[in-house]
């Protein structure tokens, strides 16, 4: 009997290293992949429902809590949506230092994503602390990255995790200039660390998956995507962020406390760093295009194992990027502008380090909020992991059962799904039926 | 490494949160690999693929029972760990879900889910202390890094944490900031908020926003009657109250906000 013949059953109860808790199940009958499910169970928090009465100052502390690895997407996102409703467009001096601020959550999202999440399955082992038993100068360097990460937000928001400095309409305080420039050696710092930290992630040993995942992100002038009014894709979808609602549908499934998104008559896509750089590539700062080129990165990147790379070159770039803030930087007082509340809708969205964070808000004439809508870059995805799964598990058949297991839950973590935004915990469970297993 | 079986083995479970507090573990950059040579990380999943069964000597747990398997899952860590703790706002008070035990759960389903049928979900957001004995609670939403540290050594050597209990305003004074609510009328919950961030907001000239919840002795009612002669009218005053920590007493018992209000009329 092959082995392609085979079907039955193989489980594991609990994918490790992403953030959140769900399950996945594959179902194999006569040697075919039959189904594949990303079950998500992490407990509902019903956001959106409580969110409602709240008033129009508020989503930014509230909707950080969706996610301790994000906070900063959330706040940015809600901040935009908000101000949109209320017709107040701030200053450049506030963009610019949300996108210092914004630069240190990717800095460290995609550092902690890199070493601590995926690389560990490029060595077969099981955590970072594994890895830095085989590899510790490299483990080392990426905690000296990562830190500086923290330290970044920190200075601009007051905290890493939850940042008290943020505002609608701006910051509570716009940090002093002498603050910034202090700060600038471990900018520098960081960008040397980034760059090798690319060179390393590039000499590991890639599996081929091709997809074909419809690639959407922001489209923010001249900048490689972090804000922007425009979401684009590579198949010619070209829309404001308030036209957003109009394209996108939200599905409840029976398998997922998050809700998936599909772009109505075109189906899956994918949101995140393949797709940002895929979309814009030729945007990335100098040294960031140098560390894609020297890491073997062609114009665009659809082999979601190689994610790891871009996400190493998107460190390069938001190093720059900050650095770009910093020498630029004029502090704005009082630090914000007043967003009077109106009767209105808004709709804001932003590339969060896992891909577009799409919110809106409804505003009364008091400010209160009367419904509000967001949309995790994780729901979008999680069609398009299903359908990674699907065909990885259908390439790959013949493994045995753990190997498959384990080789099928790195196809989930390539994506760096936050499963606590989308709604933690992954069961791996494959379902052979139809023949006896060899 | 030392031997491993001579370390101490530490496990960290997560309920419903939003995964900050236990990241506050990762973001001990220069503490984490000398911290993993004393202790052994039996059972982390956000971190490790490694998975070990207990007895574990120290439990580090992370977030709100909110789900019926939830209820099920907090006593079997809580049997096979020698010492429990646990760590942040929706651990010990419920977190921000615990908003629902405001409001009516079956309307927040609607509201959120096309199919409320395929949840399946508690009327009321619990902290763990509700389930299983608790050792210690360490505050914030989300905890501080450095009191994290504390208390893994605090607990690892067997002695008490030094924690501070005071409120937020001690922390105010400590650092010589001016007052907020005082100076600039800002509305501040530091004088009922458990001590432990430093008096951060008010570092950035904003009042505290109450992430540490009520500290022991809080009492809201004079508080209350100053915000409202600050110019917070009685919602603003409420909603305050009710955030990350509102199902900690005595925040529980001031007016809720109406939680999860119908739709009106859209612009």
């Amino acid at each position: 009997m092959t082995h392609k013949a085979r079907a039955g059953r193989l489980s594991r109860d609990a994918l490790p290293r992403v953030e959140g808790e769900g399950a996945m199940h594959v179902e194999i009958a006569d040697g075919e992949v039959v189904d594949v499910q990303l079950n998500i169970y992490e407990p509902p928090r019903f956001y959106e429902g409580f969110l409602r009465g709240r008033a129009h100052t508020e989503p930014p502390d509230i909707t950080a809590r969706i996610c301790g690895i994000c906070p900063v997407a959330y706040q940015m996102s809600a901040c935009l949506a908000i101000e949109d409703a209320c017709g107040v467009t701030t200053p450049s001096e506030v963009t610019e230092l949300r996108r210092l601020l914004y630069c240190g959550e990717w800095i460290e999202s995609h550092t902690l994503h890199v070493h601590m999440l995926h690389a560990p399955d490029f060595f077969g082992v099981d955590s970072v602390v594994d890895l830095a038993a085989l590899d510790r100068p490299a483990v080392e360097r990426g905690l000296e990255l990562k830190k500086i990460g923290n330290e970044l937000l920190e200075l601009v928001g007051g905290r890493a995790i939850h940042p008290v400095n943020v505002r609608i309409g701006g910051f509570y305080r716009a940090p002093d200039a002498a603050a910034l420039r202090t700060f600038r050696p471990r900018l520098e710092r960081a960008l040397e660390l980034a760059v090798d930290v690319t060179q390393w992630v590039a000499g590991f040993d890639f599996p081929v998956l091709g997809t074909d995942h419809e690639l959407v992100a922001l489209a923010d002038g001249d900048r490689y995507p972090v804000f922007g009014d425009r979401i684009v894709s590579d198949r010619g979808l070209d829309i404001a962020v308030a036209d957003f609602p109009e394209h996108v549908e939200e599905i409840h499934v029976a398998h997922s406390t998050a809700k998936h998104a599909r772009l109505l008559a075109r189906g899956n896509y994918l949101v995140g760093p393949l797709a940002r750089f895929t979309l814009a590539r030729e945007k990335l700062g100098p040294i960031a295009t140098e560390a894609a080129d020297r890491a073997g990165l062609g114009g665009e990147c659809r082999d979601p194992f190689r994610s790891i790379v871009v996400r190493a070159v998107e460190v390069v770039h938001a190093c720059e990027e900050a650095l770009r803030v910093v020498d630029g930087y004029v502090p704005f007082a009082p630090g914000s502008v007043d967003v009077p509340p109106r009767a209105a809708t808004g709709h804001g969205a932003t590339e969060a380090p896992r891909g577009l964070l799409y919110h809106r808000y409804t505003l009364d004439e008091h400010g209160i909020i009367v419904d509000a809508d967001i949309v995790p870059p994780t729901a979008q995805n999680q069609p398009s992991i299903e359908h990674d799964l699907f065909h990885f598990v259908e390439a790959n058949i013949d493994l045995p059962d753990d190997e498959l297991a384990r080789a099928a839950e790195v196809t989930i973590r390539n994506h760096d799904p936050c499963i606590s935004c989308a709604t933690h915990f992954l069961d791996v469970t494959v379902d052979r039926r139809g023949e006896a297993r060899t | 490494m030392t031997g491993a079986d001579a370390r101490p083995r530490v496990a960290v479970w997560k309920f419903a949160s939003c995964d900050g507090c236990q990241l506050t573990l990762l973001d001990c950059e220069d503490e984490l690999l000398p911290l993993t040579e004393l202790i052994d990380i039996a059972y982390f999943l956000e971190a490790t693929s490694a998975e070990s069964d207990g007895p574990f000597d120290l439990s580090i747990v992370e977030g709100s029972i909110s789900t019926p398997d939830d209820v099920e899952r907090i006593q079997r860590v809580r049997e096979q760990s020698h010492a429990l703790i646990t760590i942040g706002a929706c651990a010990i008070a419920g977190g921000i879900q615990a908003l629902r035990n405001f409001g009516d759960v079956e309307e927040l389903l609607r509201i959120v889910y096309a199919t409320p049928g395929f949840l399946s979900t508690l009327d009321t957001v619990t902290p763990i202390s509700d389930h299983v004995t608790v050792d210690f609670e360490l505050r914030g939403c989300p905890i501080d890094k450095r009191q994290l540290l504390e208390v893994i050594s605090a607990f690892l050597v067997g002695r008490r944490p030094e924690v501070p209990t005071h409120d937020v305003c001690f922390e105010c004074k400590a650092a010589a900031l001016p007052c907020v609510l005082v100076a600039h009328g800002t509305p501040c919950l530091g004088p009922v908020t458990h001590a432990g961030c430093g008096a951060l907001c008010p570092r950035f000239g904003r009042g505290c926003y109450g992430c540490f919840g009520p500290m022991d002795s809080a009492r809201p009612e004079p508080l209350v009657a100053t915000l409202r002669a600050a110019g917070m009218d009685e919602d603003e005053v409420d909603r305050l109250f009710h955030t990350f920590n509102a199902w900690a007493e005595p925040f529980r018992e001031q007016p809720a906000p109406p939680v999860a209000a119908p739709v009106r009329s859209t612009p």
